[in-house]
């Protein structure tokens, strides 16, 4: 028999072009997912050497990250932005790329588009210039954010030179409690293991916690695996996994649909298999998560103090001293209180339908407190039409919050929708980190429940208490 | 891009976990080319809210001119996987940066940009970080790092991209003569993935 493999070395093995000795291997690509920030400078090499896009029919443009999320009617304000977008729809257009442009109704983020499309499918390997591309191992495929000189080499070469991962098993066992999320999941595992804490690895997600989420909740908990380091992160195909994909416009249909979950059935990690690292997590045990600093491993539960850097050394006390600094907080008393300004429910974390209809679940009947600015911001056209068909929308806005165009927004905050200096904010998006969501901002990230009970009380909230 | 040999003064930036939002603000990401990043680096550690610098920050100390090494605390260049990282620290002078560790993406964007990152020991690290303005010898072909004391470390690097950057070559030119197994292995695929068209 042969030696037992873990999903990952399934899909390295059967994606290895070539391996010569002293070289990383030739991994072949069969999906590539491309938007305007990361990419202008990889169509400028192209051109400069005369080489063409070898797969376009692998390939798939959008634009998310400078795209206001104003009015489409509206023009795009900002010069740089505009001319950013404008020379993405030259350059698709130019090597023959398929791009949904803001004008498009297939147009969101790309995190989000990939999935709802169909074009996400188990056993694949996706890349993007986006370390967010993790989000796409929630079906069971190989998928990592690259950089820009790399996104080149997959335009002309369709591969990548790689060098193998290690393995570490995050396994989550165990029911979650009411008002607890895959969002609270992820945020629990990264303040256990650090943002350094995956650095050369692939986390795999299993246990029956993983088991029992939806494709959407996974992809919250995949989508985050670089905020712990790892250079992707993924969770084994599954029934949930057919049943989603199932009639996607992308995804196979009919016969090659059934031959298709055949083959995606062999993926899962064989029994005996073994990895470098493991962590074990009771799901049970957790409650929600809030961010109290400027790195997403600086994560407590919602009921905890914020840490004491008195009660650290070294470099870590440095890290947690500059933090609270640059938040100005205080360390033993509660964040859970904490006067907001700013609600972000939006990004390729947590923009997604399921998302929207636990923050509206929330916010309806209710009112956005007047000390607050509430943005919601669907992760797609196709995510913000579903929304509207289920009247999400208005509940948004009787409530008084705005609810927007798709794009990754306030995540980054590339496109005008940004925080002023000093303001605090409870994101459901990824990164903390200092001005990340606009210069001199401070972000507190969480759950879209716990985003949305904040947005009501205008405190950091525990929304088991509006349940 | 090519390097073999360094030698050059340091600068001290000692924070961990710096993250690429701090190396290069997004803001500055909305460029279509590689142009003029540099003076994004660091942005907002380096000036105050009314574009003055801030003296404070170890980049703009007038002892700091020149250095062309940055030394870094641990998990250097976590975050985005914005190539503008290594470019903003390219084009502001620096060849070098040497942490206790890096984020993978960052050390794999600097390797094909000719920017260095360097793995020490917590030791070696600790006399670099107490002793900014040193003047450091690196040695690409052995993989060495000399301290001024004569003290010398050697740091782990992939072999095939130590290859690339003594010869001053790139992966892509190496990728493209792969054709015929590229060919190969689309051949054998055809009909197992989705195409969009």
């Amino acid at each position: 028999m042969s030696k037992p493999r873990t999903i990952v070395e399934k899909i390295w093995d059967s994606h290895v072009v070539a391996q010569h000795p002293g070289a990383p291997a030739l991994l072949f690509i069969d999906l590539h997912l491309a938007h305007e920030v990361t990419s202008p400078q990889a169509f400028d090499e192209l051109r400069k050497r005369g080489l063409k896009v070898r797969r376009p029919d692998l390939t798939i443009a959008t634009m998310d990250h400078s795209t206001p999320t104003s009015s489409r009617d509206l023009p795009v304000l900002d010069a740089n932005g505009a001319a950013q977008l404008a020379q993405m729809e030259k350059n698709c257009a130019e090597f023959g790329i398929r791009l949904y442009n803001r004008m498009n109704d297939h147009q969101g983020i790309v995190h989000v588009i990939g999935p709802e499309q169909g074009l996400t499918q188990p056993g694949m390997t996706i890349v993007c210039g986006d370390s967010h591309t993790a989000t796409h191992g929630a079906f069971g495929a190989l998928a990592f954010g690259i950089g820009t000189s790399q996104v080149g080499h997959v335009f002309a070469t369709q591969c990548l030179l790689q060098q193998p991962s290690k393995s570490y098993e995050i396994r989550v066992d165990g029911q979650l409690k009411p008002g607890v999320t895959a969002k609270d999941i992820i945020l629990a595992v990264i303040a256990k293991i650090g943002i350094g804490g995956g650095t050369e690895c692939v986390f795999e997600f299993t246990g029956s916690a993983i088991r029992s989420l939806s494709m959407e909740e996974r992809m919250t908990i995949c989508n985050m695996s670089i905020e712990g380091g790892a250079r992707a992160g993924l969770v084994a195909p599954d029934d949930t996994t057919y049943q989603y994909l199932a009639n996607r416009e992308y995804g196979p249909k009919g016969a090659d649909f059934d031959a298709a979950v055949a083959r995606w059935k062999q993926l899962p990690t064989d029994e005996g298999a073994t990895y470098a690292h493991r962590l074990v997590i009771d799901a049970s045990t957790l409650e929600p998560m809030v961010t109290f600093g400027t790195n997403p491993g600086m994560g407590i539960a919602i009921s905890e103090n914020i840490p004491d850097p008195a009660a650290h050394t070294g470099s870590q006390k440095m890290d947690l001293e500059k933090a609270l600094h640059y938040m100005d907080l205080k360390p033993n008393v509660p964040l859970k209180g904490h006067p907001i300004n700013v609600v972000f429910v939006g990004s390729c974390t947590n923009s997604r339908i399921s998302d929207l209809r636990a923050a509206a679940a929330v916010i309806k009947g209710r009112k956005v407190s007047p000390n607050v600015r509430m943005m919601v911001v669907p992760g797609s056209q196709q995510v913000k039409k579903q929304a509207e068909a289920e009247g999400l929308d208005k509940i948004f806005r009787e409530a008084g919050a705005d609810f927007r165009e798709a794009g990754c927004s306030m995540c980054l905050a590339m496109n005008g929708d940004q925080l002023s200096p000093g303001e605090y904010c409870v994101s459901t998006s990824n990164r903390n980190f200092e001005g990340r969501q606009g210069k001199g901002g401070r972000t507190f990230l969480a759950s879209p429940q716990t985003a949305a009970a904040s947005a009501v009380m205008g405190v950091v909230a525990d929304v088991r208490t509006l349940l | 891009m090519k390097f073999t040999t360094l030698e050059a003064k340091t600068v001290v930036v000692p924070a961990e976990n710096i993250d690429t939002d701090q190396i290069i603000p997004a803001r500055y990401l909305k460029a279509v080319t590689k142009d003029g990043l540099g003076e994004g680096l660091f942005r907002d550690w380096r000036y105050n809210e009314d574009g003055t610098p801030k003296a404070d920050f170890p980049l703009n100390k007038p002892e700091s001119k020149g250095a062309e090494i940055l030394i870094a605390g641990d998990n250097f260049g976590c975050g985005s996987s914005r190539e503008h990282a290594p470019w903003a620290l390219t084009q502001y002078g620096f060849r070098a940066v040497v942490s206790t560790s890096f984020a993978d993406i960052f050390k794999g964007n600097s390797l094909k940009n000719g920017l260095l990152p360097i793995i020490v020991d917590s030791d070696t690290h600790k006399e670099l970080v107490a002793n900014p303005g040193m003047t450091l010898k690196v040695d690409l072909k052995s993989a060495t790092l000399t301290l001024p004391s004569g003290k010398s470390v050697t740091f782990p690097i992939d072999p095939f991209a130590q290859q690339m950057l003594l010869d001053g070559v790139d992966e892509l030119g190496y990728m493209l003569q792969q054709d015929a197994a590229i060919q190969a292995f689309e051949a054998k695929r055809v009909g197992s993935v989705n195409t969009l068209q």
